[in-house]
Protein backbone atom coordinates (compact mmCIF):
# COMPACT_ATOMS: atom_id res chain seq x y z
CA UNK A 1 0.00 0.00 0.00
CA UNK A 2 1.45 3.34 -1.09
CA UNK A 3 1.03 6.21 1.36
CA UNK A 4 1.64 9.92 1.05
CA UNK A 5 1.85 12.47 3.85
CA UNK A 6 2.22 16.22 3.72
CA UNK A 7 3.78 18.66 6.15
CA UNK A 8 4.87 16.37 8.97
CA UNK A 9 8.29 16.13 10.60
CA UNK A 10 10.34 14.31 13.20
CA UNK A 11 11.68 16.79 15.75
CA UNK A 12 13.62 14.57 18.13
CA UNK A 13 14.86 11.02 18.70
CA UNK A 14 16.09 9.60 22.01
CA UNK A 15 17.27 6.00 22.28
CA UNK A 16 17.37 4.33 25.68
CA UNK A 17 19.70 1.34 26.05
CA UNK A 18 20.28 -1.00 28.99
CA UNK A 19 23.62 -0.53 30.76
CA UNK A 20 24.35 -4.26 30.80
CA UNK A 21 26.68 -5.42 28.01
CA UNK A 22 26.85 -9.14 27.18
CA UNK A 23 29.70 -10.31 24.95
CA UNK A 24 29.42 -13.11 22.40
CA UNK A 25 32.62 -14.73 23.68
CA UNK A 26 30.98 -15.19 27.07
CA UNK A 27 28.06 -17.10 25.55
CA UNK A 28 29.80 -19.31 22.99
CA UNK A 29 29.71 -22.37 25.21
CA UNK A 30 25.90 -22.27 25.07
CA UNK A 31 25.93 -22.97 21.36
CA UNK A 32 27.05 -25.95 19.26
CA UNK A 33 29.57 -23.86 17.29
CA UNK A 34 33.24 -24.80 16.95
CA UNK A 35 35.61 -21.98 18.00
CA UNK A 36 36.65 -21.42 14.36
CA UNK A 37 33.02 -21.27 13.20
CA UNK A 38 32.17 -18.87 16.01
CA UNK A 39 34.84 -16.42 14.90
CA UNK A 40 33.67 -16.53 11.27
CA UNK A 41 30.06 -15.99 12.30
CA UNK A 42 31.07 -13.17 14.63
CA UNK A 43 32.32 -11.21 11.63
CA UNK A 44 29.68 -12.21 9.09
CA UNK A 45 26.58 -12.00 11.30
CA UNK A 46 27.63 -9.27 13.70
CA UNK A 47 27.99 -11.39 16.84
CA UNK A 48 29.97 -9.03 19.05
CA UNK A 49 28.03 -7.77 22.00
CA UNK A 50 24.47 -6.93 22.89
CA UNK A 51 22.60 -4.91 25.49
CA UNK A 52 20.36 -6.85 27.84
CA UNK A 53 17.94 -5.45 30.43
CA UNK A 54 18.33 -6.39 34.08
CA UNK A 55 15.86 -8.93 35.43
CA UNK A 56 12.56 -7.23 36.20
CA UNK A 57 13.04 -4.26 33.87
CA UNK A 58 10.31 -3.93 31.26
CA UNK A 59 9.66 -1.92 28.12
CA UNK A 60 7.54 0.45 30.20
CA UNK A 61 10.50 1.21 32.49
CA UNK A 62 12.75 2.17 29.56
CA UNK A 63 10.04 4.35 27.98
CA UNK A 64 9.41 6.15 31.25
CA UNK A 65 13.15 6.68 31.74
CA UNK A 66 13.35 8.25 28.29
CA UNK A 67 10.33 10.49 28.77
CA UNK A 68 11.47 11.56 32.24
CA UNK A 69 14.89 12.47 30.82
CA UNK A 70 13.24 14.63 28.16
CA UNK A 71 10.91 16.34 30.66
CA UNK A 72 13.70 17.04 33.16
CA UNK A 73 16.00 18.46 30.48
CA UNK A 74 13.25 20.67 29.02
CA UNK A 75 13.44 18.86 25.69
CA UNK A 76 9.77 17.90 25.77
CA UNK A 77 6.81 19.68 27.35
CA UNK A 78 4.47 17.12 28.87
CA UNK A 79 1.42 19.33 28.39
CA UNK A 80 1.98 19.56 24.62
CA UNK A 81 1.70 15.80 23.99
CA UNK A 82 -1.57 15.06 22.17
CA UNK A 83 -0.97 11.37 21.47
CA UNK A 84 1.21 8.67 23.02
CA UNK A 85 1.87 5.62 20.85
CA UNK A 86 3.52 2.54 22.37
CA UNK A 87 4.73 0.07 19.74
CA UNK A 88 6.00 -3.14 21.30
CA UNK A 89 5.69 -6.90 21.63
CA UNK A 90 6.51 -6.83 25.33
CA UNK A 91 3.73 -5.05 27.25
CA UNK A 92 3.60 -5.15 31.04
CA UNK A 93 0.09 -6.67 30.96
CA UNK A 94 -2.54 -7.91 28.50
CA UNK A 95 -4.85 -5.43 30.23
CA UNK A 96 -4.50 -2.42 30.49
CA UNK A 97 -2.53 -0.88 27.60
CA UNK A 98 1.04 0.04 28.54
CA UNK A 99 0.59 3.53 27.07
CA UNK A 100 -2.20 4.15 29.59
CA UNK A 101 0.06 3.00 32.42
CA UNK A 102 2.80 5.39 31.28
CA UNK A 103 0.19 8.14 30.99
CA UNK A 104 -0.81 7.59 34.60
CA UNK A 105 2.68 7.21 36.04
CA UNK A 106 3.85 10.44 34.39
CA UNK A 107 0.68 12.36 35.25
CA UNK A 108 -0.17 13.39 31.70
CA UNK A 109 -3.22 15.42 30.64
CA UNK A 110 -6.62 13.75 30.09
CA UNK A 111 -7.28 15.43 26.76
CA UNK A 112 -5.13 13.12 24.63
CA UNK A 113 -4.93 9.70 22.95
CA UNK A 114 -3.00 6.67 24.26
CA UNK A 115 -2.59 3.72 21.91
CA UNK A 116 -0.71 0.41 22.04
CA UNK A 117 0.32 -1.25 18.78
CA UNK A 118 1.65 -4.82 18.71
CA UNK A 119 4.36 -4.79 16.04
CA UNK A 120 7.96 -5.88 15.83
CA UNK A 121 10.65 -5.34 13.23
CA UNK A 122 8.65 -2.81 11.19
CA UNK A 123 7.40 -1.10 14.34
CA UNK A 124 9.19 2.19 13.78
CA UNK A 125 7.78 2.61 10.29
CA UNK A 126 4.28 1.51 11.33
CA UNK A 127 4.45 3.84 14.33
CA UNK A 128 5.52 6.78 12.17
CA UNK A 129 2.69 6.05 9.72
CA UNK A 130 0.21 6.03 12.62
CA UNK A 131 1.70 9.27 13.97
CA UNK A 132 1.37 10.95 10.56
CA UNK A 133 -2.26 9.79 10.32
CA UNK A 134 -3.08 11.19 13.78
CA UNK A 135 -1.46 14.51 12.86
CA UNK A 136 -4.03 14.92 10.08
CA UNK A 137 -6.43 15.89 12.91
CA UNK A 138 -6.45 19.66 13.58
CA UNK A 139 -6.36 19.14 17.36
CA UNK A 140 -3.32 16.86 17.30
CA UNK A 141 -0.11 18.82 17.02
CA UNK A 142 2.46 16.62 18.74
CA UNK A 143 2.70 12.82 18.84
CA UNK A 144 5.16 10.89 20.99
CA UNK A 145 6.08 7.56 19.43
CA UNK A 146 7.50 5.02 21.86
CA UNK A 147 9.18 1.94 20.37
CA UNK A 148 10.30 -0.57 22.95
CA UNK A 149 11.12 -4.23 23.23
CA UNK A 150 12.59 -6.12 26.16
CA UNK A 151 12.35 -9.57 24.68
CA UNK A 152 15.55 -11.12 26.03
CA UNK A 153 13.64 -12.88 28.85
CA UNK A 154 11.72 -14.73 26.13
CA UNK A 155 14.82 -15.99 24.30
CA UNK A 156 16.45 -19.26 25.31
CA UNK A 157 20.13 -18.86 26.19
CA UNK A 158 20.74 -22.07 24.23
CA UNK A 159 19.06 -20.89 21.01
CA UNK A 160 21.89 -20.06 18.63
CA UNK A 161 19.42 -18.66 16.06
CA UNK A 162 18.21 -15.84 18.29
CA UNK A 163 20.23 -15.45 21.47
CA UNK A 164 23.53 -14.10 20.05
CA UNK A 165 21.65 -11.27 18.37
CA UNK A 166 18.81 -10.34 20.71
CA UNK A 167 18.95 -6.85 22.14
CA UNK A 168 16.75 -4.82 24.49
CA UNK A 169 16.07 -1.13 23.88
CA UNK A 170 13.52 1.66 23.69
CA UNK A 171 13.23 4.92 21.80
CA UNK A 172 11.20 8.10 22.05
CA UNK A 173 10.48 9.90 18.78
CA UNK A 174 8.68 13.22 18.60
CA UNK A 175 6.52 13.73 15.51
CA UNK A 176 4.86 17.04 14.72
CA UNK A 177 3.16 19.11 12.05
CA UNK A 178 5.60 21.03 9.88
CA UNK A 179 5.07 24.68 9.00
CA UNK A 180 7.47 24.18 6.08
CA UNK A 181 5.76 22.28 3.25
CA UNK A 182 7.18 18.79 2.69
CA UNK A 183 6.20 15.42 1.31
CA UNK A 184 6.76 12.01 2.88
CA UNK A 185 6.45 8.83 0.83
CA UNK A 186 5.80 5.48 2.49
CA UNK A 187 4.65 1.99 1.68
CA UNK A 188 3.72 -0.99 3.77
CA UNK A 189 2.82 -4.61 3.05
CA UNK A 190 1.60 -7.60 5.06
CA UNK A 191 1.61 -11.38 4.62
CA UNK A 192 -0.18 -13.01 7.51
CA UNK A 193 0.28 -16.47 6.00
CA UNK A 194 3.85 -16.24 7.29
CA UNK A 195 2.88 -14.84 10.69
CA UNK A 196 4.30 -17.77 12.67
CA UNK A 197 7.78 -17.52 11.10
CA UNK A 198 8.66 -15.44 14.16
CA UNK A 199 6.53 -16.22 17.20
CA UNK A 200 6.26 -17.07 20.87
CA UNK A 201 3.99 -20.15 20.91
CA UNK A 202 2.83 -20.03 24.54
CA UNK A 203 1.78 -17.35 26.98
CA UNK A 204 -1.26 -15.94 25.21
CA UNK A 205 -4.88 -17.04 25.39
CA UNK A 206 -4.42 -19.73 22.69
CA UNK A 207 -1.77 -21.63 24.66
CA UNK A 208 -1.43 -20.34 28.22
CA UNK A 209 1.96 -20.88 29.86
CA UNK A 210 2.17 -24.01 32.00
CA UNK A 211 4.72 -26.51 33.30
CA UNK A 212 4.33 -28.30 29.98
CA UNK A 213 5.09 -25.23 27.86
CA UNK A 214 8.15 -24.49 30.00
CA UNK A 215 9.79 -27.82 29.13
CA UNK A 216 13.04 -27.32 27.17
CA UNK A 217 13.14 -29.30 23.93
CA UNK A 218 15.94 -29.78 21.40
CA UNK A 219 15.27 -29.01 17.74
CA UNK A 220 16.95 -30.56 14.67
CA UNK A 221 19.71 -27.93 14.71
CA UNK A 222 20.62 -28.54 18.35
CA UNK A 223 18.87 -25.49 19.80
CA UNK A 224 17.13 -25.84 23.14
CA UNK A 225 14.01 -23.81 23.72
CA UNK A 226 10.57 -24.14 25.31
CA UNK A 227 7.19 -23.10 23.96
CA UNK A 228 7.46 -20.02 26.19
CA UNK A 229 10.48 -18.90 24.16
CA UNK A 230 10.74 -16.87 20.97
CA UNK A 231 11.22 -19.05 17.91
CA UNK A 232 12.44 -17.71 14.59
CA UNK A 233 12.59 -19.66 11.34
CA UNK A 234 15.81 -17.98 10.26
CA UNK A 235 15.98 -19.42 6.73
CA UNK A 236 12.38 -18.51 5.92
CA UNK A 237 12.80 -14.98 7.27
CA UNK A 238 16.06 -14.47 5.36
CA UNK A 239 14.44 -15.59 2.10
CA UNK A 240 11.38 -13.41 2.73
CA UNK A 241 13.56 -10.34 3.29
CA UNK A 242 15.73 -10.94 0.21
CA UNK A 243 12.63 -11.54 -1.93
CA UNK A 244 10.38 -8.69 -0.74
CA UNK A 245 12.53 -5.81 0.51
CA UNK A 246 14.51 -4.87 -2.65
CA UNK A 247 11.38 -4.51 -4.83
CA UNK A 248 9.69 -2.52 -2.05
CA UNK A 249 12.59 -0.05 -1.98
CA UNK A 250 12.69 0.16 -5.79
CA UNK A 251 8.97 0.93 -5.70
CA UNK A 252 9.52 3.62 -3.06
CA UNK A 253 12.00 5.28 -5.41
CA UNK A 254 9.33 5.28 -8.14
CA UNK A 255 6.71 6.70 -5.74
CA UNK A 256 9.02 9.54 -4.76
CA UNK A 257 10.42 10.01 -8.29
CA UNK A 258 13.98 9.64 -7.03
CA UNK A 259 16.98 7.41 -7.68
CA UNK A 260 18.97 5.46 -5.13
CA UNK A 261 21.66 8.16 -5.23
CA UNK A 262 19.21 10.81 -3.96
CA UNK A 263 19.15 9.03 -0.60
CA UNK A 264 21.81 10.18 1.87
CA UNK A 265 21.42 7.29 4.30
CA UNK A 266 19.68 3.93 4.26
CA UNK A 267 18.52 3.38 7.82
CA UNK A 268 17.30 -0.21 7.80
CA UNK A 269 16.20 -2.61 10.51
CA UNK A 270 19.14 -4.79 11.55
CA UNK A 271 18.35 -8.48 12.12
CA UNK A 272 21.96 -9.38 11.41
CA UNK A 273 24.93 -7.92 9.52
CA UNK A 274 24.92 -10.55 6.77
CA UNK A 275 21.30 -9.85 5.82
CA UNK A 276 21.95 -6.09 5.67
CA UNK A 277 25.02 -6.49 3.48
CA UNK A 278 23.08 -8.71 1.07
CA UNK A 279 20.33 -6.09 0.84
CA UNK A 280 22.85 -3.33 0.13
CA UNK A 281 24.46 -5.47 -2.59
CA UNK A 282 21.11 -6.27 -4.18
CA UNK A 283 20.07 -2.61 -4.21
CA UNK A 284 23.52 -1.65 -5.50
CA UNK A 285 23.93 0.74 -2.59
CA UNK A 286 27.40 1.18 -1.01
CA UNK A 287 27.45 -0.80 2.23
CA UNK A 288 28.71 2.28 4.08
CA UNK A 289 25.47 4.13 3.20
CA UNK A 290 23.48 1.35 4.89
CA UNK A 291 25.02 1.06 8.38
CA UNK A 292 24.98 -2.45 9.85
CA UNK A 293 26.76 -1.71 13.12
CA UNK A 294 23.78 -1.60 15.49
CA UNK A 295 23.28 -5.35 15.72
CA UNK A 296 26.97 -6.00 16.50
CA UNK A 297 27.20 -3.25 19.14
CA UNK A 298 23.76 -3.37 20.76
CA UNK A 299 21.81 -6.35 19.35
CA UNK A 300 18.55 -6.57 17.46
CA UNK A 301 15.80 -4.87 19.48
CA UNK A 302 13.05 -5.32 16.86
CA UNK A 303 11.49 -2.00 15.86
CA UNK A 304 14.00 -0.03 17.93
CA UNK A 305 16.96 -0.80 15.64
CA UNK A 306 16.07 1.98 13.18
CA UNK A 307 15.88 4.84 15.73
CA UNK A 308 19.00 3.42 17.43
CA UNK A 309 20.69 3.43 14.04
CA UNK A 310 19.73 7.07 13.53
CA UNK A 311 20.83 8.15 17.01
CA UNK A 312 24.12 6.21 16.96
CA UNK A 313 25.27 6.86 13.40
CA UNK A 314 23.79 10.25 12.60
CA UNK A 315 23.65 11.91 16.05
CA UNK A 316 24.59 15.58 15.73
CA UNK A 317 24.52 15.38 11.92
CA UNK A 318 20.72 15.54 12.19
CA UNK A 319 20.79 18.20 14.92
CA UNK A 320 22.98 20.58 12.94
CA UNK A 321 21.60 19.81 9.48
CA UNK A 322 19.26 17.52 7.61
CA UNK A 323 19.53 14.43 5.43
CA UNK A 324 17.27 12.44 3.14
CA UNK A 325 16.63 9.08 4.76
CA UNK A 326 15.24 5.86 3.40
CA UNK A 327 14.03 3.86 6.41
CA UNK A 328 12.84 0.26 6.24
CA UNK A 329 11.63 -2.40 8.63
CA UNK A 330 10.81 -6.05 7.88
CA UNK A 331 10.01 -9.16 9.84
CA UNK A 332 7.35 -10.03 12.43
CA UNK A 333 3.92 -10.30 10.90
CA UNK A 334 5.14 -10.77 8.26
CA UNK A 335 5.32 -7.03 7.73
CA UNK A 336 7.58 -4.92 5.53
CA UNK A 337 7.48 -1.14 5.28
CA UNK A 338 9.61 1.74 4.07
CA UNK A 339 9.59 5.54 4.35
CA UNK A 340 11.48 8.20 2.40
CA UNK A 341 11.66 11.58 4.10
CA UNK A 342 14.01 14.37 5.00
CA UNK A 343 14.98 14.36 8.67
CA UNK A 344 16.95 17.11 10.34
CA UNK A 345 17.33 20.13 12.56
CA UNK A 346 16.30 17.90 15.43
CA UNK A 347 16.06 19.23 18.97
CA UNK A 348 17.87 16.08 20.13
CA UNK A 349 19.19 12.86 18.63
CA UNK A 350 21.11 10.85 21.16
CA UNK A 351 21.47 7.70 23.22
CA UNK A 352 21.16 7.44 26.99
CA UNK A 353 21.58 4.41 29.23
CA UNK A 354 19.11 3.19 31.84
CA UNK B 1 37.64 -24.20 -9.13
CA UNK B 2 36.20 -27.39 -7.65
CA UNK B 3 39.35 -28.13 -5.66
CA UNK B 4 39.32 -24.62 -4.23
CA UNK B 5 35.66 -25.03 -3.24
CA UNK B 6 36.42 -28.37 -1.60
CA UNK B 7 39.19 -26.74 0.40
CA UNK B 8 36.88 -23.96 1.58
CA UNK B 9 34.14 -26.32 2.76
CA UNK B 10 36.65 -28.76 4.28
CA UNK B 11 38.01 -25.87 6.35
CA UNK B 12 34.45 -25.13 7.40
CA UNK B 13 33.43 -28.67 8.30
CA UNK B 14 36.60 -30.83 8.52
CA UNK B 15 34.67 -33.76 9.95
CA UNK B 16 32.96 -34.55 6.60
CA UNK B 17 34.17 -35.94 3.26
CA UNK B 18 32.85 -33.54 0.62
CA UNK B 19 34.15 -35.63 -2.28
CA UNK B 20 31.19 -37.97 -1.73
CA UNK B 21 28.29 -37.78 -4.18
CA UNK B 22 25.67 -36.95 -1.56
CA UNK B 23 23.36 -34.04 -0.87
CA UNK B 24 25.36 -31.89 1.57
CA UNK B 25 22.24 -30.24 2.99
CA UNK B 26 20.07 -33.33 3.37
CA UNK B 27 22.96 -35.21 4.97
CA UNK B 28 23.44 -32.42 7.50
CA UNK B 29 26.99 -31.68 6.33
CA UNK B 30 26.20 -27.97 5.88
CA UNK B 31 23.68 -26.04 7.95
CA UNK B 32 22.32 -22.52 7.48
CA UNK B 33 25.13 -20.98 9.55
CA UNK B 34 27.68 -22.80 7.38
CA UNK B 35 26.04 -21.21 4.34
CA UNK B 36 26.66 -17.73 5.79
CA UNK B 37 30.36 -18.50 6.24
CA UNK B 38 30.56 -20.26 2.89
CA UNK B 39 29.02 -17.33 1.01
CA UNK B 40 31.47 -14.95 2.67
CA UNK B 41 34.42 -17.20 1.81
CA UNK B 42 33.31 -17.82 -1.79
CA UNK B 43 32.82 -14.09 -2.38
CA UNK B 44 36.26 -13.36 -1.00
CA UNK B 45 38.02 -16.22 -2.85
CA UNK B 46 36.44 -15.73 -6.27
CA UNK B 47 35.70 -11.99 -6.18
CA UNK B 48 31.98 -12.44 -6.77
CA UNK B 49 28.83 -11.10 -5.12
CA UNK B 50 26.26 -13.81 -4.45
CA UNK B 51 22.68 -12.57 -4.72
CA UNK B 52 20.69 -12.98 -1.51
CA UNK B 53 17.92 -14.69 -3.48
CA UNK B 54 20.41 -17.39 -4.47
CA UNK B 55 21.25 -18.30 -0.89
CA UNK B 56 18.93 -21.29 -0.81
CA UNK B 57 19.79 -24.89 0.17
CA UNK B 58 19.65 -26.31 -3.38
CA UNK B 59 22.53 -24.06 -4.47
CA UNK B 60 24.77 -25.60 -1.81
CA UNK B 61 23.69 -29.24 -2.08
CA UNK B 62 26.70 -30.46 -4.10
CA UNK B 63 30.05 -29.33 -5.49
CA UNK B 64 28.49 -28.93 -8.94
CA UNK B 65 25.72 -26.73 -7.49
CA UNK B 66 28.20 -24.53 -5.60
CA UNK B 67 30.42 -24.21 -8.69
CA UNK B 68 27.39 -23.26 -10.80
CA UNK B 69 26.42 -20.64 -8.20
CA UNK B 70 29.91 -19.08 -8.26
CA UNK B 71 29.89 -18.99 -12.06
CA UNK B 72 26.40 -17.46 -12.12
CA UNK B 73 27.51 -14.82 -9.61
CA UNK B 74 30.35 -13.72 -11.89
CA UNK B 75 27.91 -12.45 -14.47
Amino acid sequence: MDLLFKDKKITGILTVLPKKVVKFEDEIENYSFSPAKSMKLKLAMGYKEHRIAEEGQTSLDFCEAGLTYLFENNLLNKGEIDALLFVSQSPDFFVPPTSNLIHGHLDMKHDMICMDINQGCAGFELGLIQAFLLLEQPQIKKVVLLNADILSPKVSARDRNSNPLIGDAASVTIVEKSSTPNTIHANIKMDGTGALAINIPAGGFRMPSSEETAEMLEDEAGNFRSKDNLVMQGDAVFNFVQREVPPMIEHLFEQASITKDDVDWYMFHQPNKFMLNKLADKLDVPREKMPSNIVENFGNASGVTVPTNISYNLGDELVNGSKKLCMAGFGVGLTWASIYMEVGNLSFNKIIEF
Amino acid sequence: MKQEIIQIIKDLRPEFDFSQEVNFIEEGMLDSFDLVSLVTDLESKFGVVIDGMDIVPENFSSLDAIEALVNKSKK
